[in-house]
C-alpha cells in the first residue's frame, strides 16, 4: 500500500493563500451586532437584555423550550419588532456601519429586503397565499431590481429544484400545499436573492428527514462558498448540531449559556442546558 | 526541530458538575502539564475513565476546562484554546487543529466524498479541487469508488471510520488529536492508519492520540505518558 502525497507547489501555494484568508477573516468585523436587547410584552419579559455578534459565514442556533424568547428575540435580531431598549448595529457591503434601530421606516425596509431573509415558523406568515409558488419566489428577484423575464424564470427553477419542489406544481398556489412544501417555497423566496443573512424559525419545522438533510447541506453549502450568515430558531438539536457554529440557549426570556455548538452540546455548563442536553436522544 | 512547542498545556483541571444528578462534583484530573513538539507523537495512557478522551476534547475547545491554559500555536501566535472566543476557536479548528474521533457525525444524505472535501471547502478550496483530493484520500484508506457518491450512514463500522480518518487527513494540520482512530479496523487497513500518521510525523505534525492497539501504538509513539502521571488525578 502506498501512500502519496501531494505536489509540494499545490500545498505551498494553499499556504500563502491560508494566510491572506487568516488576515482577511480577521480584518472583517461582525457582521451584526446586538447589545442589551430586552423587550417586554406587559410587565412580562419576552426577551432580557441579550447580546450577541454573528460574523459573515457563520451560523448562530438559537435552543430552549417553548415561551422562552426565541421567535422574540428572532423578531428584534431582524428589526421586525422594535425592542423596549438596547441597539443592534449591521455592516453594510460598503463597510458602513448602521443603527439599524435608528433607520427610518423606508431604510429599514430597504435594508431587510436587499440583505436579509426571514423565514417564519408559519410559512403562511411568510409567503403569498394568493399567488403562486413560483411567483412567491420571482417577486423577491423583481424586488430586488431583477427585470429580465427569462432570468428570473430560470432562477425561480433552480431554486424550486435545490428545495426539491415538484416543478410541476410551480404554477400551484401555496395554499394547495402541504405545511413541508409551503415551507420549502418560503425558504426558496428567502434565499433566491442571495441575502448576506436570514432568520430562521424552525425552518425545519414540517419537514420529513430526507428533505431536512437536503436542506442542512444546502444552508452549509451557501455559508461555506457565499458567507450567508444566519440566526437558525430550532428545537431540534441534531439540527443545531449539524448546522450551527455557536449556540445559545434561552430560558424565561434570558440567555443561560452561549458558546461553541458542539461545546454547549457535549459539555454544557449551566444546568438547565444539561437538562435540555439530557431529555433528548443522543446523536 | 523548532524550540517552542506547538501545544503547551499548563495547570490545566477538569471536572464535571452533574446538575441533573444532584449537583454532584466530578473532578477528573488537575494541575496538568503538557508540552508536545513538532515531529513528535505523544501516546496518552492510563486506566478507562481516568480522563484521556476529556484532555483530548479539552484540547479541541470541545471540553470547558476548570482551570489551567491551553496554548496552541496558531497563525504564528499562542492561542489559548481555554479562554479565546468561539469563532477563533473555530479558526484554530480551521486551520491549525485536526480531530479525529471514533465516530463519523455528519449530515445524513451528503456523500462520502463530500463528507472528506468538507474541511477543504470550509478553507474556501474550490469544489473540484477539494473533490479531486477527497478522492485521492478516500483511496488510500481503500474505500471502494463505488462508494463514493453514497452517503456514509449505510456504511459498515469499519468504513465509516475510514471515511472519518480520509477528512481528518485531507488538511496537513499542524496539531493532529486521535481518539482511537483504529478501534473498528482490520490489519490492513490499520496498516494504512500508520502509514498516514508516520507520513504527518515526518511533515512536522504534533500528534497527540489514543491508541487502544499496542501495535499501532508501538509503531507511532515518539513518547507514551500516563494521564494521572500529568497531573494529580484529583
Ligand atoms: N405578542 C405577544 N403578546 C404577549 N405576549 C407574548 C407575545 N408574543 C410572545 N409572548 C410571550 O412572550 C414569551 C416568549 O414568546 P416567544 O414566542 O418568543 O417564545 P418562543 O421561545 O419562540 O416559543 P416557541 O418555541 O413555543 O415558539 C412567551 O411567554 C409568550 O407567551
Ligand atoms: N460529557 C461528560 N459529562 C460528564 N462526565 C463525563 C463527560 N465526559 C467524560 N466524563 C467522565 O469523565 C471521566 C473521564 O472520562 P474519559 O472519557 O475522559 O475517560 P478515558 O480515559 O477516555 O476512558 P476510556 O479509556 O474508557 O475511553 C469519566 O468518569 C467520565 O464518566
Ligand atoms: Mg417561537
Ligand atoms: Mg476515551
Amino acid at each position: 500500500m502506498t501512500v502519496a502525497t501531494l505536489e509540494p507547489t499545490e500545498r505551498s501555494r494553499r499556504a500563502d493563500q491560508d494566510a491572506a484568508d487568516a488576515v482577511a477573516a480577521a480584518d472583517a468585523g461582525p457582521l451584526l451586532k446586538a447589545a442589551g436587547i430586552s423587550h417586554f410584552y406587559g410587565a412580562r419579559a419576552g426577551c432580557e437584555n441579550v447580546s450577541l455578534e454573528l460574523r459573515s459565514g457563520e451560523v448562530l442556533g438559537i435552543v430552549g423550550e417553548s415561551g422562552s424568547g426565541k421567535t422574540t428575540l428572532l423578531n428584534c435580531l431582524a428589526a421586525r419588532l422594535r425592542p423596549a431598549s438596547g441597539q443592534l448595529a449591521y455592516r453594510l457591503t460598503t463597510g458602513r456601519t448602521v443603527d439599524v434601530y435608528g433607520l427610518s421606516e423606508a431604510e429599514r425596509r430597504r435594508l431587510t429586503r436587499t440583505d436579509w431573509g426571514f423565514v417564519h415558523q408559519n410559512p403562511r406568515d411568510g409567503l403569498r397565499m394568493a399567488v403562486s409558488a413560483g411567483a412567491n419566489v420571482g417577486e423577491r428577484l423583481m424586488a430586488v431590481g431583477a427585470r429580465h423575464y427569462g432570468d428570473i424564470r430560470d432562477q425561480v427553477t433552480d431554486w424550486l429544484t435545490r428545495v426539491e419542489m415538484d416543478l410541476e406544481r410551480m404554477d400551484d398556489l401555496p395554499s394547495t400545499f402541504s405545511g413541508g412544501m409551503q415551507q420549502r417555497v418560503q425558504i426558496a423566496r428567502n434565499l433566491v436573492s442571495q441575502p448576506r443573512l436570514v432568520f430562521m424559525d424552525e425552518p425545519t419545522g414540517g419537514l420529513d428527514v430526507s428533505v431536512q438533510a437536503r436542506l442542512l447541506d444546502l444552508l452549509r453549502g451557501l455559508t461555506n462558498d457565499l458567507g450567508l450568515a444566519a440566526v437558525i430558531v430550532t428545537h431540534d438539536l441534531a439540527v443545531a448540531r449539524l448546522l450551527s457554529h455557536r449556540l445559545m440557549v434561552m430560558r424565561q426570556g434570558r440567555v443561560v449559556e452561549h458558546g461553541l455548538t458542539d461545546q454547549v452540546l457535549d459539555d454544557p455548563q449551566d444546568a438547565y442546558s444539561q437538562l435540555l442536553v439530557s431529555s433528548v436522544l443522543q446523536t | 526541530m523548532e524550540d517552542a512547542p506547538r501545544l503547551d498545556v499548563r495547570g490545566l483541571a477538569k471536572s464535571f458538575v452533574l446538575h441533573t444528578q444532584g449537583g454532584v462534583t466530578l473532578d477528573v484530573f488537575r494541575d496538568l502539564d503538557l508540552q508536545v513538539f513538532a515531529g513528535e507523537c505523544v501516546a496518552l495512557q492510563g486506566p478507562s475513565g481516568s480522563g484521556k478522551s476529556s484532555l483530548i476534547r479539552l484540547l479541541y475547545g470541545n471540553y470547558v476546562s476548570a482551570a489551567g491554559e491551553i496554548l496552541v500555536r496558531h497563525n504564528g501566535q499562542m492561542v489559548d484554546v481555554a479562554a479565546a472566543d468561539p469563532h477563533v476557536v473555530l479558526d484554530v479548528r480551521r486551520r491549525t487543529m485536526g480531530y479525529v474521533s471514533q465516530f463519523l457525525r455528519v449530515i445524513p444524505r451528503v456523500p462520502a466524498l463530500q463528507v472528506v472535501a468538507e474541511p477543504l471547502r470550509a478553507r474556501g478550496v474550490p469544489q473540484a479541487t477539494a473533490e479531486a483530493e477527497a478522492g485521492e484520500m478516500l483511496a488510500q484508506f481503500n474505500i471502494p469508488k463505488a462508494l463514493w457518491s453514497l452517503a456514509p450512514a449505510t456504511f459498515s463500522g469499519g468504513e465509516q471510520q475510514r471515511v472519518n480518518l480520509a477528512r481528518g487527513f485531507i488538511i496537513d494540520y499542524p496539531v493532529l488529536l486521535l481518539d482511537e482512530p483504529t478501534a473498528s479496523l482490520d490489519a490492513a487497513n490499520r496498516d494504512v492508519v500508520v502509514a498516514m500518521i508516520r507520513q504527518a510525523i515526518r511533515r512536522g505534525a504534533a500528534i497527540i492520540g489514543i491508541f487502544h492497539d499496542s501495535t499501532v501504538r508501538d509503531a507511532v509513539a515518539s513518547r507514551i505518558v500516563d494521564v494521572t502521571s500529568l497531573g494529580a488525578a484529583a
